[in-house]
This record gives structure tokens, C-alpha cells and sequence, in this order.
């Protein structure tokens, strides 16, 4: 019963990497760069939604709706303030330059909303369905957020295929040469993946400030190494790969605490990882790419 | 482009800091006009990064305490500066040399047990006194090879708490199966744990579990609230600090478990955070010398001064910052304004430090043993009602 | 020694020159100074640091520059050379007073150690590339990381104890613990100094220029540039690449003793991702390939922080807003036309060798 009860909230701590993950992967596809300010985003979307729903004492709908805007617009503003200058530049270059942003919503985060640690309200649901007399409890949250994930992995797959935007998106991450003869606007194609990894986060920022409710400036740096792990681990650019990713990862980290070792656990994920990715170097389901000579 | 921005950036850097040597400790003498005398009063500590909330409660109960006694008629004043350390044993190290740099006199030393252990050597060979507020770590005061003369602390040091821990468990939990969950990247909550463990073992505690997090892993704890559960353990040992044991408490409570737990200093400040629900803690265990909600009143006092200050309730970091400053003014009004010598002040603070009884909200009839450390004993409070009631 | 002559004063290698020269310059100035007018301690406690920081630096830009490998785990391998040299270095001062023998021993140790692992890791890390290669030597800085916070070492009389996980060791009297898992290693003896890394320095520089100045340098930058026609004119890609990799390595790991020694109290948790990406900020921002701007870089972006001490709680926000700046101004594509045409004018007045 304890292994139905650890592979819950494995799956629970994996679908919140996973969205994360979705973020982040979606991102790389089309602007091919490791955007490592998404964690950070993430932050931000945190506390918009307790100073909406606490201290103005927004209703909780709306606050998050509140949430999901201000990260979009954070997202684009960003990019056209930071990334799109860049867009020639090394992807090095670009990798620095989102460190930096980083750095700046921390430290940004932590003058504007203070240092100390805020708790999270619950937005959503509280309580949890008790199974087998009690021995089996799951909370309703960790529900939600699985099926959340889902949902998102279905809804971008579908957006991706089947939209007019989703194709230039396609055609983008394909080669943005050809997009662009294609009569493609490559800028605001990259502008629009921007605003949905940034929706996104908000969305990831609710979930996961709801299932571990502590608020600080630097809550996002840790999710963000882990879902940045989970979006490689599952094949970078693919968003199947990332949902995968995230979730193993959760599992692999919660199993590994509760059956090996958790002062080792670091150590063990990340030696199953190096393992995976030596088995299928190219993450469990990312394209193998030929090198073109 | 690049080059000609390197070049003018790497001049500017040589210059500014070269040129802030020719002027250093040159004023750091103490002002002696009209009968005043005013202290460079020092302290590094994270204001920024992941443990700035310590930093900054540090700083501002420590600017509240020096505001206090610069606005009353006190014939010592100080002058206060924090630099931020970052909680990082390198910066610790340059946080340092910019505080002597401006001239530091007395030191509150750092906030962070990793920090301070990589400056104690530069304190005792500067022969500055400091005390810090919430470097809980014996390495800060004393190591197996030395004695830091003037380095002192204001808590209790982590070894101190981890028997303390074990010893009361024996005496009221001596039946109960003991789970411990503690950070195992991190010197305090390790170092506490470390004593708890020999400790435990002698007294011969039943401990049916332990479980460890680090940095990385900080978010989720349902696998080691799942193995206490599984192990059957009724009391939980949480040697951490508040922020991550309110994370615990909150998940424990959505699996329906329902152990006592028990924590140290670092648990102190659960019941300030904003928007935590209160009933989660009740009837948590803590080792604390200072209680928000006391009623004598200095306490009272210091809550509403700080509250009043910067819209939140001081946590024990705070508060023992606060008493640091009180304790070195005392010092200091001991040894006489007309005895106080800039040049003397190390040996004449050590001989009061060692020598005095100290009144502060973070305990009463506090003196210090010759190896730096306080006398405070660690005394066990449980949250009933959302206060603090002593748990003898 | 002709080689080494060759190396600093060659016509051929105008770059190499400069870097040296700088180097040494600015020790000459830096020990003139402080031996002069009395120097800030803040000016003269940051030499250490930015020695080692330089020196990580340069290994990484072997790596990320001359490699074209990125590498997010560097700060492994500064742990791995750090704590080898806390633990030779107190094991050794029984036997070795001399802090000088006792400091070169130490970093020769932390840096053959830390190259071992880095033979080790290159054996999975180089069979992935771009962002693979990148997210397994960021797993290995973690499992390094996570390693070292798990160990326990002490020694006495009886020689050296050892215990994984949990602290078992019971030592003889006047034994002394070097390892002491998440606490780290404290009382450690500060025995780095300028000096030493001033020439730890030069070293780097020396073996760096050697190594890309033979036919294995041109090797690692033809696989670098190309892996398909390296092969194809019988370059051993993995065998450049494991070479790059574990040089690196034992440099990066002298650096990092260094740096160890230079703390009395040291943690694992201080060598974590952070730490591998402000390495990596340093050489990105010094250019990659470029040791002389790594070096400069280095100084640069080290020195920044300390300076902005007087904004208080704004300091890293302004730090990293310069950082943004700095890339954004270095990047922009107009700007560089302009410097271009700057270039051509002075080209053909002078004769520069750029």
C-alpha cells in the first residue's frame, strides 16, 4: 500500500516538474535557447497570486487568471527587452543573458516582497480521497494537478498540430530561414512561444505553490534545474518528452528516497539519469538529429 | 567595442579599490566629542540569495536596537553597518574586509554558522570582539586546536541542542518512536542532528526512522513523511529551520498523520509566517529562548517596536540580534566611557563578557564561559493555542 | 626550455605575449602596491579568490571555447581539487611544517585527483553532444556534490578513517577529522597566498598555449569545428576530446585546491550550480577561446560585486542588470559594424597584427 502511496506522489511532484518542463522544452524548440528565467517566472506567478487572492483578497479564480496575464506579459517583455537583440548571437550569449534575468527577478523579487517566506493560500482544493480504510490517501490537489498536466500535454499537442500558429511554430523550429520565406513572422511567432511557456509557469506556479506551499524569491531556481533536467531527460524540444521526463523524475526522486537513501537521492536521480541518456543519447523521445556534412 | 569596455571597466575596478585603502581605519578611532562616545558596531550576514530572511531580520533588529539607544540619552552610540555575505563562506570573507575596511570596532560576526566558522580566525587574529547573534556552530567560538578569545554567541550552539533534544525526549518521550527528518546539507541542521544521533543512543531513544533533505530537494517531503509513517514512528524530530517545517507539517496533515513533533530554534518563527495556518503547529514542540508572544516587557516592547518598524513580527534571529546589541552597550557602559580605549577595547569587552550577568528578551541571567559560549539553556515550549506555553 | 622561451616572447604568438604580459604585470603592480601604500583589505583579500577563479575560468574556456563541450558542472571538480588538498594538506602538516612544499603537494594532488574523475566522466559525458553533453556534466557536478556531503574522514596515529553516510569514525587521541560531510572540513589551515596563485596562473597559461599550439590543440579545435572532416583526416575525436576534457579537469581541480586553502572553513554545498554558472558567466563573458579576456573577464565580473558593497540590498540587482547590459551592448550587431569600420580605418594606417 505505502508503494501506491510513494508512486502518488511521485506522480504528483513529477507532473509538477512536467509542466515546468513543458515550459522550458517548448521554449528550446523554436528559439533554441535554455531559458533558465522560467523557474523565475514561475516565482513571480507564485506571488501575484497570494498578493491578488491575500492581500487584496481577489477571488481565487480570478487571481489566478490575474496570474497567468502578468506572467504572459512578463514573458514577452523579456524577450523583447533581453532575447530578441540576441537572436544572432551565440546561444551561449543567450544563455548568460537569461541567467542574468534570473538574477535580477530574485533579487528584483526579493526588494519588492521581502525575504521571508510567505505560505501559499489554497486556491483550489483542499482535503483528499481516503481509499482502503484510510490506508491510501490522496489528496484531491495531486489529482488535479496530474490531470492538469494532462490536459495542458493534450490541449499544446492539438494547438501545435492543428492551429495556424502552431504550424509556423512547426515551421519555425524546423529552420527559421525557410519559415521566414515561407512568409512567416519569425519574431512573433518566437514572441507568442514566449507567452505560452510564460502562461504556463503561472499555471505550474499555482500548482506547485499549491501542493508545497512556501513562498520565497528564490522558489524558482530549484524547480526550474529540475524541470530543465526533466525536459533534456525526455528529449529537449519535444513536449511529449517533457510530460515523460517530468514524470519519471518525480518518481525516480520519490522512490529513491523512500527505498534507497535520502542523503544519497541527489546522487542516485541524477545517476539514473546519465544512464538513460547514455542508453538513448538523444533523451527518450528526442529526434535523433543527422549531422549534415 | 568589447576591449574598450573591458579596459575602462578593469581601471575603474583598480582604482576604486585601491583607492578606498588610502583613507581606511584611519576615522575608525571612535568620535570623542562632548562627552559621547560612538562605536562602529559591524556584522556580515546574507542580504541577499537564498538565506537572506536571516540577513535581513538580523539587520533590522540590530538597526532598531542601535536607533533606540542612539535616540536616548546613552553616553555610547554606535554606528552600525551590515554587509551582505550572501551566506557564503568566501564572500563571509570579503564582507569582512569591508567592514575593516570602514573601521569596525565590535562585531555582531555573522549570521550563518558556515560564514562565521570561515571568519573566526580573522576576528580573533584582528583582535576585534564579536558576538554573533545566530551562529550556532561551535567552530565560530572555539575548535579542537584553539580558543577564539573574542569571539562569543548570543544562541546556543548546535551540539548544545541536540543533547538538549535527546535529554528531554528521554524524560517525557522516553516510550515513543522517534522519526528524524533533517538537512543534511547544511552545517546547523546537520550538526544538530549529529549530536541528537550519539545522544539518542545513550539514552537509549527508540529511533525508528531518519530521513534527510538538502537544497535540491527541499520541495517534497511526502517520502519522508511516508517512511516515518511506515516505521510507526509517533514523535518526529525536526532539527530545521521553520520554512521547510511548515512544508512537513502541511503535507504530514494531508496524509493524516498526526505524530508530536519536535523541534529546535530554528522552528521558532513557524507561528510568524504570513498566511500559515496556525492550527497545523499546534501542539509542536520547540527549543526556544525567546517567544514572540511573551508577555514580560522588554518582550512586549521589542514586538511592538520592531512590528511598528517593518510590519512583521520579529522571529528568534531578531531577537537575539536585538539582545547582542543591549549586551555589547552593557559591556561597554560597564567598562566606563572614560575607560573605553579604541586601542584596548578587545580585552576590555572579553573581560566583561566573562564577567557579567546579561538581562535580554532572549533569557534572563545570561553569562558567557570563557570559550565564548552562552549560558542559556535550552528550554522546551509547546504551541498550545497558537502561543507558546513552557512545556515542563 | 626553448619551447617555453618560445612560448612567451615567439613572434609568432603576439597573443600569448600579451596574456603573459599581463599576468605578470599585474602581479608586479599588485605587489608593488601592497607593499607600498597600504592597500584595502578588501583589495587584498579578493587576490586569492580571483586567482582561482581565474584559473577555473581558463580550464572551462578549454572546454566550452577550445572543446566546444559545454560544461555545467565545473564547480564538481573544484570540489574534488579542493577538499583532495584539505585532506592531503592536514594530513600532511604532521610530517610537512613547510607550508610552501605543503601547498604545491596539495595542488598537484587536488589536481591529479579531480583529473582521474574527469577520466572517469568523459568516458559517458563524450558520447552525447550539445545539450546532453551539457546536462550530464551538470548531473555529475550534483552527484559529485552530494558524494563529497556524505563523507567522513579523520585522521591519526593509526592513519587515515573513512565512513560513508553516517559518522563512525572514533578517533585515537590527538587525531583530527579533515571530512565532516555537510559540515565540511573547518580548522583547515590557510596556507594559499597570491604568490602561488599568480604562478598557478602561469602555469595554466603554460600548459593551455602548449596544449592548443601542438598537433592534439589543432586536433581538439578541427573537432570542434568540425567533427566529420576531423574524422575524416584521421583525427581520434574521442580521444582529443577525453584529452581537452581531463586537462581541464586536473587544471580546474587545482584551482580549486587552491581555493580550499585559502578558507578555513569550507562546505560541499558551496561547489553547486551557481557556482558552475558564475564559472561559465566568466568565460562567456571573456569570449570563448579567449584567454586573455577570460582573465580580464574574470577580474572583471569577480571585482563588480565588491564594488557595488555601497548600494546595500540593491547590489545584486544592479549586478545583474550589468550583466544584461554588458551582453546586450557586446552582442549588438550595429555596434559591431561600427567597431568594424573603426578597425578597418586604424588597419590601414597602421600595422596592427589583429
Amino acid at each position: 500500500m505505502s508503494f501506491l502511496s510513494y508512486l502518488l506522489s511521485g506522480l504528483g511532484l513529477g507532473s509538477v516538474y512536467a509542466i515546468v518542463a513543458i515550459g522550458y522544452t517548448m521554449v528550446y524548440g523554436i528559439a533554441k535557447m535554455l531559458n533558465f528565467a522560467h523557474g523565475d517566472i514561475i516565482m513571480v506567478g507564485g506571488y501575484v497570486a497570494f498578493y491578488a487572492f491575500v492581500r487584496f483578497g481577489i477571488p481565487a479564480w480570478i487571481s489566478i487568471i490575474l496570474s497567468v496575464v502578468v506572467c504572459t506579459i512578463l514573458g514577452v517583455t523579456i524577450e523583447k527587452l533581453a532575447y530578441k537583440p540576441l537572436r544572432k548571437a551565440s546561444s551561449l550569449s543567450v544563455l548568460i543573458t537569461a541567467i542574468g534575468v534570473s538574477y535580477f527577478l530574485e533579487n528584483g523579487a526579493q526588494l519588492l516582497f521581502g525575504t521571508d517566506t510567505k505560505i501559499f493560500p489554497s486556491l483550489i482544493t483542499e482535503g483528499s480521497l481516503k481509499l482502503f480504510d484510510g490506508q491510501l490517501i490522496i489528496s484531491y490537489l495531486n489529482i488535479i494537478t496530474i490531470v492538469c498536466c494532462l490536459l495542458i500535454m493534450a490541449l499544446l499537442t492539438i494547438f501545435i498540430n492543428k492551429t495556424k500558429i502552431g504550424k509556423a511554430m512547426r515551421a519555425c523550429a524546423e529552420d527559421k530561414d525557410a519559415a521566414k520565406l515561407m512568409g512567416i513572422n519569425v519574431d512573433s511567432t518566437i514572441s507568442f512561444t514566449f507567452a505560452i511557456g510564460s502562461g504556463l509557469a503561472a499555471v505550474a506556479a499555482i500548482l506547485l505553490c499549491s501542493t508545497y506551499p512556501s513562498l520565497s524569491p528564490t522558489l524558482g531556481s530549484m524547480p526550474g534545474i529540475k524541470a530543465f533536467t526533466a525536459a533534456v531527460f525526455g528529449g529537449i524540444g519535444s513536449i511529449p518528452g517533457a510530460l515523460l521526463g517530468g514524470l519519471l523524475l518525480g518518481i525516480i526522486e520519490t522512490f529513491t528516497k523512500a527505498y534507497i537513501s535520502t542523503q544519497l537521492s541527489d546522487a542516485i536521480v541524477f545517476a539514473v539519469l546519465i544512464i538513460v541518456l547514455l542508453i538513448k543519447p538523444t533523451g527518450l523521445l528526442g529526434k535523433k538529429e543527422n549531422v549534415k556534412v | 567595442m568589447k576591449k574598450l569596455l573591458v579596459v575602462l571597466l578593469s581601471i575603474f575596478c583598480v582604482f576604486s579599490l585601491v583607492g578606498c585603502g588610502g583613507s581606511s581605519n584611519e576615522e575608525g578611532t571612535g568620535d570623542v566629542e562632548s562627552d559621547v562616545i560612538t562605536i562602529k558596531l559591524g556584522c556580515s550576514g546574507p542580504l541577499t540569495g537564498d538565506a537572506a530572511v536571516y540577513g535581513k531580520a538580523v539587520e533590522n533588529a540590530a538597526k532598531l536596537a542601535v536607533q533606540e539607544i542612539n535616540d536616548s540619552d546613552s553616553k555610547i552610540k554606535f554606528d552600525f553597518k551590515m554587509e551582505d555575505d550572501e551566506a557564503d563562506t568566501e564572500k563571509a570573507a570579503t564582507a569582512y574586509s569591508a567592514l575593516y575596511d570602514w573601521g569596525m570596532q565590535v562585531s555582531l560576526f555573522t549570521v550563518t554558522s558556515g560564514s562565521g566558522a570561515n571568519v573566526a580566525t580573522l576576528y580573533d587574529e584582528d583582535k576585534i570582539f564579536a558576538l554573533t547573534p545566530s551562529g550556532s556552530s561551535t567552530a565560530l567560538v572555539y575548535t579542537d586546536t584553539t580558543n577564539y578569545k573574542g569571539n562569543f554567541q548570543m544562541c546556543f550552539t548546535d551540539p548544545n541542542q541536540g543533547v538538549a533534544s535527546a535529554d528531554y525526549m528521554k524524560d517525557k518521550f522516553a516510550d515513543k518512536k522517534i522519526a528524524v527528518i533533517y538537512k543534511n546539507d547544511d552545517v546547523y541542521s546537520a550538526g544538530v542532528y549529529e549530536k541528537f544521533d550519539s545522544q539518542s543512543k545513550a539514552n537509549g531513544l527508540n529511533v525508528v526512522y531518519v530521513g534527510s533533505f538538502t537544497d535540491d530537494t527541499s520541495t517534497d517531503f511526502s517520502s519522508q513523511i511516508q517512511g516515518a509513517k511506515d516505521a510507526g514512528a509517533d514523535l518526529v524530530y525536526l532539527p530545521i529551520y521553520y520554512q521547510p517545517a511548515s512544508i512537513i507539517l502541511k503535507q504530514a496533515s494531508d496524509k493524516d498523520y498526526a505524530p508530536i513533533y519536535f523541534g529546535i530554534d530554528g522552528m521558532d518563527g513557524i507561528l510568524t509566517l504570513e498566511n500559515f495556518d496556525t492550527s497545523l503547529a499546534e501542539g509542536v514542540y520547540l527549543l526556544t529562548p525567546f517567544a514572540a508572544d511573551a508577555t514580560d516587557d522588554a518582550t512586549v516592547h521589542f514586538v511592538n517596536a520592531f512590528e511598528n518598524a517593518y510590519g512583521e513580527e520579529p522571529n528568534q534571529f531578531a531577537a537575539d540580534a536585538y539582545d547582542c546589541v543591549y549586551a555589547i552597550k552593557q559591556a561597554l557602559d560597564n567598562i566606563g566611557l572614560d575607560n573605553i580605549d579604541p586601542d584596548n577595547l578587545y580585552d576590555a569587552m572579553i573581560e566583561q563578557f566573562t564577567t557579567m550577568t546579561f538581562d535580554g528578551i532572549t533569557g534572563t541571567s545570561v553569562t558567557w564561559a570563557e570559550n565564548g559560549e552562552v549560558s542559556k539553556a535550552p528550554k522546551a515550549v509547546v504551541i498550545n493555542n497558537g502561543v507558546y506555553v513552557s512545556a515542563d | 626550455m626553448k619551447n617555453f622561451i618560445d612560448i612567451l616572447f615567439g613572434k609568432k604568438n603576439i597573443k600569448r605575449t600579451i596574456s603573459f604580459a599581463i599576468v605578470i604585470l599585474a602581479y608586479v603592480i599588485i605587489t608593488v602596491l601592497t607593499n607600498t601604500i597600504r592597500v584595502s583589505r578588501l583589495f587584498s583579500s579578493i587576490l586569492v579568490p580571483v586567482c582561482c577563479y581565474i584559473v577555473l575560468a581558463l580550464s572551462l574556456n578549454l572546454c566550452v571555447g577550445f572543446s566546444g563541450e559545454l560544461s555545467l558542472g565545473h564547480a564538481g571538480f573544484m570540489a574534488v581539487g579542493g577538499f583532495t588538498a584539505i585532506v592531503v594538506s592536514g594530513i600532511l602538516s604532521y610530517s610537512i611544517p613547510n607550508t610552501i612544499i605543503r601547498l604545491l603537494i596539495a595542488i598537484i594532488a587536488g589536481g591529479l585527483v579531480s583529473g582521474l574523475f574527469g577520466l572517469v566522466i568523459s568516458i559517458p559525458v563524450l558520447k552525447l553532444s550539445g545539450d546532453y553533453l551539457a546536462i550530464v556534466t551538470l548531473a555529475f557536478g550534483q552527484i559529485i556534490k552530494s558524494i563529497i556531503n556524505n563523507v567522513y574522514l579523520g585522521y591519526d596515529a593509526q592513519g587515515i578513517h573513512f565512513s560513508f553516510v553516517t559518522n563512525t569514525i572514533e578517533l585515537a587521541e590527538g587525531g583530527r577529522m579533515l571530512l565532516l560531510g555537510p559540515m565540511g572540513s573547518v580548522d583547515v589551515e590557510k596556507i594559499s597566498s597570491f604568490t602561488a596563485g599568480f604562478i598557478l596562473i602561469l602555469f595554466v597559461l603554460f600548459v593551455i598555449y602548449t596544449l592548443i599550439g601542438s598537433k592534439n590543440g589543432r586536433a581538439i579545435t578541427a573537432a570542434r569545428d568540425n567533427r566529420i572532416a576531423a574524422e575524416s583526416i584521421g583525427i581520434n575525436i574521442t580521444k582529443t576530446k577525453t584529452l581537452a576534457f581531463v586537462v581541464s579537469a586536473v587544471l580546474a581541480g587545482m584551482g580549486g585546491a587552491l581555493y580550499a586553502l585559502n578558507n578555513t572553513s569550507l562546505q560541499p554545498s558551496k561547489f553547486d550550480f551557481n557556482t558552475s554558472i558564475s564559472i561559465l558567466v566568466y568565460v562567456v563573458f571573456g569570449g570563448l577561446g579567449n584567454i586573455t579576456g577570460t582573465i580580464i573577464a574574470t577580474s572583471i565580473l569577480y571585482v563588480l560585486p565588491e564594488l557595488l558593497r555601497s548600494l546595500q540590498d540593491y547590489r545584486m540587482l544592479i549586478y545583474s542588470v550589468v550583466l544584461i547590459a554588458i551582453m546586450l551592448i557586446t552582442n549588438n550587431t550595429y555596434l559591431g559594424q561600427v567597431i568594424q569600420k573603426v578597425k578597418l580605418i586604424f588597419m590601414k594606417k597602421g600595422d596592427s597584427h589583429e
